[in-house]
Protein backbone atom coordinates (compact mmCIF):
# COMPACT_ATOMS: atom_id res chain seq x y z
CA UNK A 1 0.00 0.00 0.00
CA UNK A 2 2.83 2.66 0.76
CA UNK A 3 3.86 3.69 -2.46
CA UNK A 4 5.33 6.47 -4.46
CA UNK A 5 4.61 8.52 -7.34
CA UNK A 6 5.46 11.03 -9.70
CA UNK A 7 2.89 13.56 -11.85
CA UNK A 8 4.12 16.10 -14.20
CA UNK A 9 3.68 19.81 -14.06
CA UNK A 10 4.71 21.29 -17.32
CA UNK A 11 8.98 22.16 -16.99
CA UNK A 12 9.07 20.48 -13.33
CA UNK A 13 7.85 17.30 -11.92
CA UNK A 14 5.36 16.73 -8.71
CA UNK A 15 6.46 13.45 -6.34
CA UNK A 16 3.97 12.29 -4.12
CA UNK A 17 4.32 9.52 -0.84
CA UNK A 18 1.51 7.60 -0.14
CA UNK A 19 1.60 5.74 3.44
CA UNK A 20 -0.65 4.38 6.51
CA UNK A 21 0.92 6.70 8.42
CA UNK A 22 2.04 10.49 7.81
CA UNK A 23 5.93 9.08 8.50
CA UNK A 24 5.81 6.71 5.87
CA UNK A 25 4.02 9.32 3.33
CA UNK A 26 7.04 11.47 4.15
CA UNK A 27 9.33 8.70 3.90
CA UNK A 28 7.88 7.56 0.33
CA UNK A 29 8.04 11.37 -0.79
CA UNK A 30 11.66 10.94 -0.35
CA UNK A 31 12.19 8.49 -2.20
CA UNK A 32 9.90 9.94 -5.07
CA UNK A 33 12.75 12.96 -4.83
CA UNK A 34 15.37 10.27 -5.19
CA UNK A 35 13.61 8.67 -8.04
CA UNK A 36 13.22 11.68 -10.10
CA UNK A 37 16.97 12.04 -10.51
CA UNK A 38 17.44 8.23 -10.24
CA UNK A 39 16.22 4.63 -9.25
CA UNK A 40 16.39 4.78 -5.56
CA UNK A 41 16.79 0.83 -5.49
CA UNK A 42 20.21 1.28 -7.52
CA UNK A 43 21.30 3.51 -4.03
CA UNK A 44 23.54 1.62 -1.98
CA UNK A 45 23.28 2.16 1.84
CA UNK A 46 27.07 3.06 2.55
CA UNK A 47 26.92 5.79 4.86
CA UNK A 48 24.09 7.87 7.07
CA UNK A 49 23.31 10.97 7.66
CA UNK A 50 20.28 11.96 10.90
CA UNK A 51 18.28 15.12 10.13
CA UNK A 52 16.02 16.79 12.21
CA UNK A 53 13.55 19.57 10.68
CA UNK A 54 10.72 21.30 12.61
CA UNK A 55 7.51 23.08 11.02
CA UNK A 56 4.37 24.57 12.33
CA UNK A 57 2.42 22.50 9.78
CA UNK A 58 2.57 19.31 7.91
CA UNK A 59 2.14 20.41 4.38
CA UNK A 60 5.78 23.40 5.57
CA UNK A 61 7.26 19.93 7.49
CA UNK A 62 7.14 18.50 4.03
CA UNK A 63 8.84 21.04 2.43
CA UNK A 64 11.44 21.25 5.13
CA UNK A 65 11.78 17.70 5.12
CA UNK A 66 12.33 17.85 0.87
CA UNK A 67 14.33 21.03 1.04
CA UNK A 68 17.16 19.36 3.58
CA UNK A 69 17.25 16.34 2.16
CA UNK A 70 17.80 18.12 -1.61
CA UNK A 71 20.30 20.47 0.43
CA UNK A 72 22.51 17.73 2.10
CA UNK A 73 22.55 15.03 -1.38
CA UNK A 74 24.03 18.66 -3.06
CA UNK A 75 26.81 19.72 -0.40
CA UNK A 76 27.86 15.79 0.18
CA UNK A 77 27.61 14.85 -3.35
CA UNK A 78 25.40 11.79 -2.35
CA UNK A 79 22.06 10.14 -3.43
CA UNK A 80 20.06 8.79 -0.83
CA UNK A 81 18.08 5.64 -1.25
CA UNK A 82 16.21 4.42 1.72
CA UNK A 83 15.28 6.50 5.06
CA UNK A 84 13.68 5.88 8.46
CA UNK A 85 11.32 8.83 9.16
CA UNK A 86 9.68 9.58 12.38
CA UNK A 87 7.06 12.36 12.88
CA UNK A 88 5.81 13.61 16.54
CA UNK A 89 4.76 17.11 17.43
CA UNK A 90 5.73 19.20 14.55
CA UNK A 91 9.43 17.53 14.56
CA UNK A 92 10.87 14.99 12.02
CA UNK A 93 13.52 12.84 12.94
CA UNK A 94 14.66 10.80 10.14
CA UNK A 95 18.33 8.72 8.91
CA UNK A 96 18.82 9.24 5.31
CA UNK A 97 20.95 5.95 3.69
CA UNK A 98 22.80 6.12 0.60
CA UNK A 99 26.01 6.63 -1.16
CA UNK A 100 28.19 9.00 -3.39
CA UNK A 101 27.14 9.90 -6.43
CA UNK A 102 28.58 7.57 -8.60
CA UNK A 103 27.74 8.83 -12.48
CA UNK A 104 28.07 5.96 -14.35
CA UNK A 105 25.78 3.74 -11.96
CA UNK A 106 23.20 6.36 -11.45
CA UNK A 107 23.20 7.78 -14.32
CA UNK A 108 21.54 10.81 -12.86
CA UNK A 109 18.73 12.81 -14.58
CA UNK A 110 18.42 16.14 -13.38
CA UNK A 111 19.73 17.97 -10.54
CA UNK A 112 16.80 19.21 -7.92
CA UNK A 113 16.98 22.94 -7.18
CA UNK A 114 14.23 22.69 -4.64
CA UNK A 115 10.34 21.73 -3.31
CA UNK A 116 7.69 24.26 -4.18
CA UNK A 117 4.35 25.17 -2.64
CA UNK A 118 2.96 24.23 -5.80
CA UNK A 119 0.65 21.38 -5.64
CA UNK A 120 1.48 21.10 -1.80
CA UNK A 121 -0.47 19.35 0.67
CA UNK A 122 -0.24 16.49 2.90
CA UNK A 123 -3.55 15.25 3.57
CA UNK A 124 -5.02 11.75 5.62
CA UNK A 125 -7.26 10.22 3.33
CA UNK A 126 -9.35 6.65 3.99
CA UNK A 127 -6.88 5.16 2.83
CA UNK A 128 -3.82 6.72 3.93
CA UNK A 129 -2.02 9.31 4.47
CA UNK A 130 -0.55 11.67 1.34
CA UNK A 131 2.25 13.50 1.04
CA UNK A 132 3.08 15.43 -2.16
CA UNK A 133 4.54 18.58 -3.99
CA UNK A 134 6.02 20.17 -7.39
CA UNK A 135 10.22 19.95 -7.10
CA UNK A 136 11.64 22.73 -9.24
CA UNK A 137 14.21 20.97 -11.77
CA UNK B 1 -6.82 43.52 -10.23
CA UNK B 2 -5.16 47.30 -9.56
CA UNK B 3 -3.92 46.60 -13.13
CA UNK B 4 -4.93 44.70 -16.41
CA UNK B 5 -3.35 41.88 -17.11
CA UNK B 6 -1.74 41.38 -21.07
CA UNK B 7 -0.96 38.47 -22.90
CA UNK B 8 1.42 38.89 -26.23
CA UNK B 9 1.36 35.72 -28.35
CA UNK B 10 -0.13 34.54 -31.77
CA UNK B 11 -3.93 33.24 -31.91
CA UNK B 12 -1.93 29.35 -31.76
CA UNK B 13 0.08 30.51 -28.95
CA UNK B 14 -2.33 31.70 -26.56
CA UNK B 15 -4.89 29.38 -27.10
CA UNK B 16 -2.05 26.55 -26.35
CA UNK B 17 -1.80 28.17 -22.80
CA UNK B 18 -2.53 26.63 -19.91
CA UNK B 19 -5.41 28.13 -18.04
CA UNK B 20 -2.89 28.55 -15.07
CA UNK B 21 -1.10 31.40 -17.01
CA UNK B 22 -4.09 33.78 -17.15
CA UNK B 23 -4.81 32.60 -13.65
CA UNK B 24 -1.28 33.82 -12.62
CA UNK B 25 -0.99 36.34 -14.67
CA UNK B 26 -4.38 37.69 -12.60
CA UNK B 27 -2.91 37.47 -9.29
CA UNK B 28 0.20 39.23 -10.10
CA UNK B 29 -1.95 41.91 -10.67
CA UNK B 30 -3.75 41.65 -7.69
CA UNK B 31 -0.06 42.79 -6.30
CA UNK B 32 0.21 46.08 -4.47
CA UNK B 33 2.26 48.72 -5.78
CA UNK B 34 2.13 47.02 -9.68
CA UNK B 35 2.56 49.61 -12.67
CA UNK B 36 1.05 49.74 -15.80
CA UNK B 37 0.03 45.69 -16.15
CA UNK B 38 0.64 42.56 -15.46
CA UNK B 39 2.47 40.63 -18.34
CA UNK B 40 2.99 37.37 -19.87
CA UNK B 41 5.19 37.03 -23.01
CA UNK B 42 4.31 34.69 -25.39
CA UNK B 43 6.14 31.19 -24.11
CA UNK B 44 4.37 31.97 -20.48
CA UNK B 45 3.50 29.01 -19.11
CA UNK B 46 2.31 27.48 -15.28
CA UNK B 47 5.49 29.20 -12.99
CA UNK B 48 5.59 29.53 -9.00
CA UNK B 49 3.21 32.47 -8.67
CA UNK B 50 4.29 34.23 -11.30
CA UNK B 51 3.93 32.73 -14.69
CA UNK B 52 7.15 31.68 -16.32
CA UNK B 53 7.46 33.97 -19.20
CA UNK B 54 6.12 36.62 -16.39
CA UNK B 55 6.77 40.40 -15.96
CA UNK B 56 5.79 42.50 -13.55
CA UNK B 57 6.97 46.30 -12.05
CA UNK B 58 6.20 47.75 -8.88
CA UNK B 59 6.82 50.97 -7.36
CA UNK B 60 7.95 50.81 -3.67
CA UNK B 61 6.30 54.44 -2.99
CA UNK B 62 2.74 53.26 -3.52
CA UNK B 63 3.79 50.00 -1.07
CA UNK B 64 5.03 47.46 -4.39
CA UNK B 65 6.90 44.76 -3.40
CA UNK B 66 9.74 42.01 -4.46
CA UNK B 67 8.62 38.77 -5.17
CA UNK B 68 11.00 35.72 -4.58
CA UNK B 69 8.54 33.42 -6.53
CA UNK B 70 8.28 36.69 -9.64
CA UNK B 71 12.72 35.87 -9.94
CA UNK B 72 12.75 32.09 -9.27
CA UNK B 73 14.66 29.27 -8.27
CA UNK B 74 17.27 29.89 -10.84
CA UNK B 75 18.30 33.68 -9.75
CA UNK B 76 19.93 35.01 -13.13
CA UNK B 77 19.77 32.25 -15.42
CA UNK B 78 20.68 33.29 -18.92
CA UNK B 79 22.10 33.10 -22.38
CA UNK B 80 25.83 34.40 -22.74
CA UNK B 81 27.07 34.20 -26.75
CA UNK B 82 30.25 33.74 -28.10
CA UNK B 83 31.88 34.68 -30.89
CA UNK B 84 34.35 31.89 -32.40
CA UNK B 85 35.88 33.84 -35.32
CA UNK B 86 35.23 30.10 -37.38
CA UNK B 87 32.93 29.05 -39.91
CA UNK B 88 30.66 25.71 -40.19
CA UNK B 89 33.49 24.12 -42.19
CA UNK B 90 36.52 25.08 -40.22
CA UNK B 91 34.85 23.68 -37.38
CA UNK B 92 32.92 20.54 -39.35
CA UNK B 93 36.61 18.36 -39.03
CA UNK B 94 37.02 18.88 -35.23
CA UNK B 95 33.56 18.62 -34.30
CA UNK B 96 34.08 15.36 -32.51
CA UNK B 97 37.05 16.76 -30.93
CA UNK B 98 35.77 19.93 -29.45
CA UNK B 99 32.92 18.25 -28.41
CA UNK B 100 34.89 15.40 -26.41
CA UNK B 101 36.88 18.62 -24.86
CA UNK B 102 34.05 20.63 -24.05
CA UNK B 103 32.52 18.35 -22.06
CA UNK B 104 35.71 17.15 -20.55
CA UNK B 105 36.35 20.70 -19.84
CA UNK B 106 32.99 21.93 -18.01
CA UNK B 107 31.31 20.20 -15.89
CA UNK B 108 27.93 19.50 -15.64
CA UNK B 109 25.25 16.85 -14.44
CA UNK B 110 24.48 15.97 -10.90
CA UNK B 111 28.02 14.23 -9.46
CA UNK B 112 30.45 16.60 -11.47
CA UNK B 113 32.67 19.16 -9.36
CA UNK B 114 33.87 22.47 -9.64
CA UNK B 115 37.54 22.94 -10.02
CA UNK B 116 37.31 26.08 -8.42
CA UNK B 117 37.11 26.64 -4.99
CA UNK B 118 36.75 29.58 -2.72
CA UNK B 119 37.19 30.17 0.43
CA UNK B 120 34.66 32.56 2.79
CA UNK B 121 36.86 36.06 1.75
CA UNK B 122 36.55 34.94 -2.28
CA UNK B 123 33.05 34.25 -1.88
CA UNK B 124 32.57 37.62 -0.64
CA UNK B 125 33.86 39.19 -3.50
CA UNK B 126 32.39 36.75 -5.65
CA UNK B 127 28.78 37.50 -4.55
CA UNK B 128 30.14 41.45 -4.39
CA UNK B 129 31.76 41.30 -7.89
CA UNK B 130 29.90 39.12 -9.84
CA UNK B 131 31.65 38.57 -13.79
CA UNK B 132 34.25 41.96 -12.40
CA UNK B 133 35.08 39.47 -10.22
CA UNK B 134 35.94 36.54 -12.21
CA UNK B 135 38.30 38.92 -15.15
CA UNK B 136 40.02 40.21 -12.02
CA UNK B 137 41.05 36.75 -10.60
CA UNK B 138 42.16 35.83 -14.52
CA UNK B 139 38.96 34.50 -16.27
CA UNK B 140 38.24 36.47 -19.27
CA UNK B 141 39.12 39.51 -20.25
CA UNK B 142 38.33 43.17 -19.40
CA UNK B 143 36.51 43.82 -22.75
CA UNK B 144 34.07 40.81 -21.38
CA UNK B 145 32.52 43.04 -18.95
CA UNK B 146 31.55 45.65 -22.35
CA UNK B 147 29.43 42.52 -23.12
CA UNK B 148 27.55 42.07 -19.88
CA UNK B 149 24.16 43.49 -18.73
CA UNK B 150 25.44 46.27 -15.92
CA UNK B 151 28.53 45.17 -17.27
CA UNK B 152 28.69 41.90 -15.35
CA UNK B 153 27.71 43.46 -11.88
CA UNK B 154 24.73 43.89 -10.07
CA UNK B 155 24.87 46.61 -7.79
CA UNK B 156 23.30 46.63 -4.21
CA UNK B 157 24.41 42.49 -3.63
CA UNK B 158 24.53 41.93 -0.19
CA UNK B 159 26.90 38.86 0.58
CA UNK B 160 25.84 38.89 4.42
CA UNK B 161 22.25 38.27 3.17
CA UNK B 162 23.06 35.40 1.57
CA UNK B 163 23.15 32.18 4.24
CA UNK B 164 25.67 29.94 5.36
CA UNK B 165 23.74 26.89 3.29
CA UNK B 166 23.45 29.10 0.25
CA UNK B 167 27.23 29.27 0.39
CA UNK B 168 27.79 25.86 1.43
CA UNK B 169 25.95 24.89 -1.64
CA UNK B 170 27.92 26.73 -4.21
CA UNK B 171 31.17 25.27 -2.93
CA UNK B 172 31.55 22.77 -5.36
CA UNK B 173 29.52 24.26 -8.27
CA UNK B 174 31.60 27.31 -9.55
CA UNK B 175 32.33 26.79 -13.40
CA UNK B 176 29.55 24.17 -13.60
CA UNK B 177 27.06 23.96 -15.82
CA UNK B 178 23.91 22.49 -14.23
CA UNK B 179 21.43 19.83 -15.77
CA UNK B 180 17.98 19.92 -16.87
CA UNK B 181 17.67 22.40 -19.90
CA UNK B 182 21.00 23.58 -19.27
CA UNK B 183 22.97 23.51 -21.90
CA UNK B 184 26.78 24.25 -23.78
CA UNK B 185 26.04 24.64 -27.35
CA UNK B 186 28.63 24.93 -30.64
CA UNK B 187 26.31 26.32 -32.94
CA UNK B 188 26.20 27.70 -36.50
CA UNK B 189 24.35 30.47 -37.79
CA UNK B 190 22.12 28.97 -40.93
CA UNK B 191 20.05 32.49 -41.38
CA UNK B 192 20.20 35.68 -41.27
CA UNK B 193 17.06 37.99 -41.08
CA UNK B 194 18.23 41.55 -40.43
CA UNK B 195 21.60 42.57 -42.39
CA UNK B 196 22.33 45.33 -40.93
CA UNK B 197 22.02 44.36 -36.85
CA UNK B 198 23.34 41.31 -38.43
CA UNK B 199 26.41 43.29 -39.21
CA UNK B 200 26.39 45.75 -35.72
CA UNK B 201 26.57 41.59 -33.82
CA UNK B 202 29.50 40.70 -35.94
CA UNK B 203 27.10 37.48 -37.27
CA UNK B 204 27.13 36.15 -40.44
CA UNK B 205 25.90 32.48 -42.14
CA UNK B 206 28.13 29.97 -41.37
CA UNK B 207 29.65 31.66 -38.51
CA UNK B 208 30.10 29.61 -35.69
CA UNK B 209 28.86 30.50 -32.06
CA UNK B 210 28.94 29.23 -28.46
CA UNK B 211 25.90 29.57 -26.48
CA UNK B 212 26.02 28.58 -22.63
CA UNK B 213 22.82 28.41 -20.89
CA UNK B 214 23.16 28.09 -16.68
CA UNK B 215 22.48 30.47 -13.64
CA UNK B 216 23.26 30.55 -10.15
CA UNK B 217 23.45 26.88 -9.28
CA UNK B 218 23.16 25.75 -5.92
CA UNK B 219 23.84 29.27 -4.19
CA UNK B 220 20.78 30.86 -6.19
CA UNK B 221 18.23 27.35 -5.69
CA UNK B 222 19.26 27.88 -2.14
CA UNK B 223 18.16 32.08 -2.15
CA UNK B 224 15.26 30.77 -3.62
CA UNK B 225 13.78 27.94 -1.40
CA UNK B 226 14.93 30.24 1.56
CA UNK B 227 13.25 33.28 0.97
CA UNK B 228 10.16 31.71 -1.14
CA UNK B 229 9.30 29.88 2.32
CA UNK B 230 10.35 33.07 4.29
CA UNK B 231 8.35 35.38 2.53
CA UNK B 232 5.22 33.27 2.31
CA UNK B 233 5.57 33.44 6.11
CA UNK B 234 5.95 37.27 6.49
CA UNK B 235 3.04 38.05 3.59
CA UNK B 236 0.38 38.05 6.86
CA UNK B 237 2.63 40.05 8.80
CA UNK B 238 1.98 43.13 5.64
CA UNK B 239 -1.25 42.63 5.34
CA UNK B 240 -0.73 41.04 1.70
CA UNK B 241 -3.40 38.33 1.08
CA UNK B 242 -1.56 36.15 -1.10
CA UNK B 243 -4.44 34.82 -3.58
CA UNK B 244 -1.46 31.50 -3.77
CA UNK B 245 1.22 31.17 -1.37
CA UNK B 246 3.81 31.08 -4.16
CA UNK B 247 3.39 34.48 -5.04
CA UNK B 248 5.57 35.12 -2.09
CA UNK B 249 6.65 38.89 -1.82
CA UNK B 250 7.01 41.58 0.82
CA UNK B 251 7.65 45.37 0.63
CA UNK B 252 10.24 45.94 -0.96
CA UNK B 253 10.84 48.97 1.93
CA UNK B 254 10.60 45.72 4.40
CA UNK B 255 13.54 44.52 6.09
CA UNK B 256 12.94 40.87 4.41
CA UNK B 257 11.99 42.53 1.14
CA UNK B 258 15.31 44.58 1.53
CA UNK B 259 17.33 41.17 2.71
CA UNK B 260 16.24 39.42 -0.71
CA UNK B 261 17.10 42.10 -2.69
CA UNK B 262 20.44 41.85 -1.37
CA UNK B 263 20.65 38.15 -1.41
CA UNK B 264 19.07 37.99 -4.96
CA UNK B 265 21.73 40.52 -6.29
CA UNK B 266 24.46 38.76 -5.41
CA UNK B 267 22.83 35.60 -6.72
CA UNK B 268 22.80 37.69 -9.84
CA UNK B 269 26.80 37.90 -9.15
CA UNK B 270 27.12 34.14 -8.72
CA UNK B 271 25.57 33.67 -11.72
CA UNK B 272 27.46 36.09 -13.89
CA UNK B 273 30.78 35.08 -12.75
CA UNK B 274 29.48 31.40 -13.25
CA UNK B 275 28.88 31.99 -17.29
CA UNK B 276 32.52 34.16 -17.10
CA UNK B 277 34.21 31.18 -15.30
CA UNK B 278 32.87 28.63 -18.01
CA UNK B 279 33.83 31.32 -20.87
CA UNK B 280 37.20 31.07 -19.34
CA UNK B 281 36.54 27.26 -19.81
CA UNK B 282 35.44 27.11 -23.03
CA UNK B 283 38.36 29.36 -24.17
CA UNK B 284 40.99 26.95 -22.99
CA UNK B 285 39.37 24.20 -24.11
CA UNK B 286 38.86 25.49 -27.97
CA UNK B 287 42.79 26.53 -27.66
CA UNK B 288 43.65 22.90 -27.40
CA UNK B 289 41.75 21.78 -30.61
CA UNK B 290 41.49 25.09 -32.35
CA UNK B 291 44.61 27.46 -31.28
CA UNK B 292 43.71 30.29 -33.89
CA UNK B 293 39.86 30.75 -32.70
CA UNK B 294 39.28 34.02 -30.99
CA UNK B 295 36.12 33.48 -28.40
CA UNK B 296 34.84 37.55 -28.20
CA UNK B 297 31.59 37.61 -26.02
CA UNK B 298 28.28 38.95 -28.43
CA UNK B 299 26.25 39.00 -25.36
CA UNK B 300 25.42 38.08 -21.88
CA UNK B 301 20.96 37.96 -21.01
CA UNK B 302 19.51 37.00 -17.71
CA UNK B 303 16.63 35.82 -17.70
CA UNK B 304 14.96 35.13 -14.05
CA UNK B 305 15.90 39.18 -12.46
CA UNK B 306 14.36 41.44 -10.85
CA UNK B 307 16.25 44.98 -11.71
CA UNK B 308 15.16 48.82 -10.56
CA UNK B 309 14.91 50.71 -13.85
CA UNK B 310 13.54 53.75 -14.87
CA UNK B 311 10.30 54.09 -16.93
CA UNK B 312 7.60 56.39 -18.11
CA UNK B 313 4.73 55.56 -16.46
CA UNK B 314 1.68 57.77 -16.55
CA UNK B 315 3.50 60.23 -18.31
CA UNK B 316 6.43 60.88 -15.49
CA UNK B 317 9.51 58.56 -14.86
CA UNK B 318 9.34 56.21 -12.23
CA UNK B 319 12.14 54.25 -10.77
CA UNK B 320 10.57 50.92 -10.80
CA UNK B 321 11.11 47.31 -9.85
CA UNK B 322 10.82 44.74 -12.76
CA UNK B 323 10.76 41.30 -12.52
CA UNK B 324 11.26 38.78 -15.37
CA UNK B 325 10.55 35.60 -14.62
CA UNK B 326 11.75 33.81 -17.56
CA UNK B 327 11.65 37.14 -20.05
CA UNK B 328 14.35 38.79 -21.09
CA UNK B 329 15.30 42.68 -20.97
CA UNK B 330 15.35 44.30 -24.55
CA UNK B 331 16.32 46.84 -24.73
CA UNK B 332 15.62 49.32 -28.25
CA UNK B 333 18.47 51.68 -30.01
CA UNK B 334 19.51 54.80 -28.16
CA UNK B 335 19.22 53.30 -24.28
CA UNK B 336 21.33 54.66 -22.39
CA UNK B 337 22.20 51.12 -20.86
CA UNK B 338 23.25 49.52 -24.19
CA UNK B 339 27.22 49.08 -24.89
CA UNK B 340 28.60 51.51 -27.66
CA UNK B 341 28.45 48.70 -29.90
CA UNK B 342 24.86 48.42 -29.63
CA UNK B 343 24.00 51.95 -29.18
CA UNK B 344 22.62 52.55 -32.33
CA UNK B 345 20.57 49.03 -32.77
CA UNK B 346 19.60 47.72 -29.40
CA UNK B 347 20.81 44.55 -27.56
CA UNK B 348 20.95 41.37 -28.84
CA UNK B 349 17.95 39.52 -27.22
CA UNK B 350 19.39 35.61 -26.94
CA UNK B 351 16.84 32.83 -27.32
CA UNK B 352 17.45 29.56 -26.84
CA UNK B 353 15.92 26.85 -28.76
CA UNK B 354 16.52 23.08 -28.26
CA UNK B 355 19.27 20.44 -29.30
CA UNK B 356 17.17 19.88 -31.75
CA UNK B 357 15.89 22.58 -33.25
CA UNK B 358 17.39 26.31 -33.19
CA UNK B 359 18.14 28.60 -31.48
CA UNK B 360 17.68 33.13 -31.66
CA UNK B 361 19.48 36.07 -31.86
CA UNK B 362 16.65 38.62 -31.84
CA UNK B 363 17.18 42.53 -30.95
CA UNK B 364 15.46 44.34 -28.37
CA UNK B 365 13.18 47.30 -29.75
CA UNK B 366 12.59 50.44 -28.51
CA UNK B 367 8.73 49.94 -28.51
CA UNK B 368 9.16 48.02 -26.08
CA UNK B 369 9.50 50.05 -23.53
CA UNK B 370 5.77 51.03 -23.56
CA UNK B 371 4.43 47.35 -24.46
CA UNK B 372 6.50 45.15 -21.62
CA UNK B 373 8.82 47.36 -19.92
CA UNK B 374 11.38 46.54 -22.62
CA UNK B 375 10.98 42.65 -21.87
CA UNK B 376 10.10 39.73 -24.67
CA UNK B 377 10.45 35.93 -24.50
CA UNK B 378 13.32 34.00 -23.40
CA UNK B 379 12.70 30.39 -25.25
CA UNK B 380 9.93 28.21 -25.46
CA UNK B 381 8.46 25.98 -22.88
CA UNK B 382 8.27 22.15 -22.50
CA UNK B 383 5.42 20.44 -24.41
CA UNK B 384 4.79 17.51 -22.51
CA UNK B 385 6.42 16.49 -19.25
CA UNK B 386 9.68 14.53 -18.11
CA UNK B 387 7.59 11.28 -17.22
CA UNK B 388 6.09 11.45 -20.76
CA UNK B 389 8.93 12.05 -22.52
CA UNK B 390 10.38 9.24 -20.99
CA UNK B 391 7.69 6.97 -21.81
CA UNK B 392 8.22 8.54 -25.64
CA UNK B 393 11.58 8.83 -26.04
CA UNK B 394 14.94 6.44 -24.92
CA UNK B 395 18.02 8.34 -24.70
CA UNK B 396 20.29 6.38 -26.88
CA UNK B 397 17.63 6.43 -29.77
CA UNK B 398 17.47 10.59 -29.19
CA UNK B 399 21.27 11.20 -29.47
CA UNK B 400 21.48 8.62 -32.71
CA UNK B 401 19.20 10.61 -34.12
CA UNK B 402 20.22 14.04 -33.51
CA UNK B 403 24.05 12.30 -34.53
CA UNK B 404 22.38 11.72 -38.11
CA UNK B 405 21.70 14.93 -38.68
CA UNK B 406 25.22 15.75 -38.00
CA UNK B 407 24.76 17.14 -34.11
CA UNK B 408 27.28 15.75 -31.69
CA UNK B 409 25.49 15.46 -28.00
CA UNK B 410 27.19 14.89 -25.19
CA UNK B 411 25.46 13.95 -21.75
CA UNK B 412 26.08 11.68 -18.76
CA UNK B 413 22.70 11.01 -18.40
CA UNK B 414 20.69 8.82 -21.55
CA UNK B 415 17.37 9.65 -18.98
CA UNK B 416 18.22 13.13 -18.91
CA UNK B 417 18.54 13.30 -22.88
CA UNK B 418 15.66 11.47 -23.11
CA UNK B 419 13.57 13.94 -20.69
CA UNK B 420 15.35 16.93 -22.87
CA UNK B 421 14.53 15.38 -25.92
CA UNK B 422 13.81 18.04 -29.01
CA UNK B 423 10.06 16.89 -29.14
CA UNK B 424 9.26 17.17 -25.48
CA UNK B 425 9.10 20.94 -26.28
CA UNK B 426 7.51 23.23 -27.89
CA UNK B 427 8.46 25.38 -31.50
CA UNK B 428 10.42 28.43 -30.07
CA UNK B 429 9.88 29.77 -33.65
CA UNK B 430 6.85 30.33 -33.33
CA UNK B 431 7.80 32.11 -29.66
CA UNK B 432 9.75 34.28 -31.65
CA UNK B 433 7.71 35.06 -34.91
CA UNK B 434 5.07 35.76 -32.01
CA UNK B 435 7.62 37.98 -30.02
CA UNK B 436 8.79 39.91 -33.48
CA UNK B 437 5.58 40.50 -34.41
CA UNK B 438 4.35 42.17 -31.12
CA UNK B 439 7.13 43.86 -31.23
CA UNK B 440 9.10 42.97 -28.26
CA UNK B 441 11.98 42.62 -30.13
CA UNK B 442 13.19 41.10 -33.55
CA UNK B 443 14.61 38.55 -35.56
CA UNK B 444 18.49 39.06 -36.42
CA UNK B 445 19.82 35.42 -36.57
CA UNK B 446 19.00 31.71 -36.17
CA UNK B 447 21.43 29.55 -35.16
CA UNK B 448 21.45 25.75 -35.41
CA UNK B 449 23.16 23.49 -32.83
CA UNK B 450 26.47 21.31 -34.20
CA UNK B 451 27.59 20.04 -30.90
CA UNK B 452 25.38 20.04 -27.56
CA UNK B 453 27.31 19.45 -24.11
CA UNK B 454 23.82 18.26 -21.39
CA UNK B 455 24.52 18.03 -17.71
Amino acid sequence: MAHWEHFGHDADIGVVGVGATKAEAFRQAALALTAVMTDPAGVRRLETVPIVCRAATDDLLLLEWLNTLIYEMAVRSVVFGDFEVDIAEGELRAAAHGEPVDVERHEPAVEVKGATFTALEVRQRPDGWRAQCVVDV
Amino acid sequence: MRVPGVIYGSEALVRDMDEKVREQVTHVAMLPGIQRASYAMPDAHWGYGFPIGGVAAFDPREGGVVSAGGVGFDISCGVRTLHTGLTAADVEPLKARLAQELSRSVPAGVGSHGRIHLDEREIHAMLEGGAQWAVARGYGVEADLDRIEERGRAAGAVPSAVSPRARHRQQDEMGTLGSGNHYLELQRVSEIYDDAVARAFGLSVDDVVVSIHCGSRGLGHQIGTEFLRDMAAAAPRFGVVLPDRELACAPVESEIGQRYLGAMRAGINCALANRQIITHLVRKAFATVVPRAALALLYDVSHNTCKVETHGIDGALKEVFVHRKGATRSLGPGHADLPAAFRDVGQPVLIGGTMGTASYVLVGTRESERLSFSSSCHGAGRAMSRSQALRTWQGRQVVDELAARGIIVRSPSSRGVAEEAPGAYKDVSAVVDAADAAGLSRKVARLVPLVCVKG
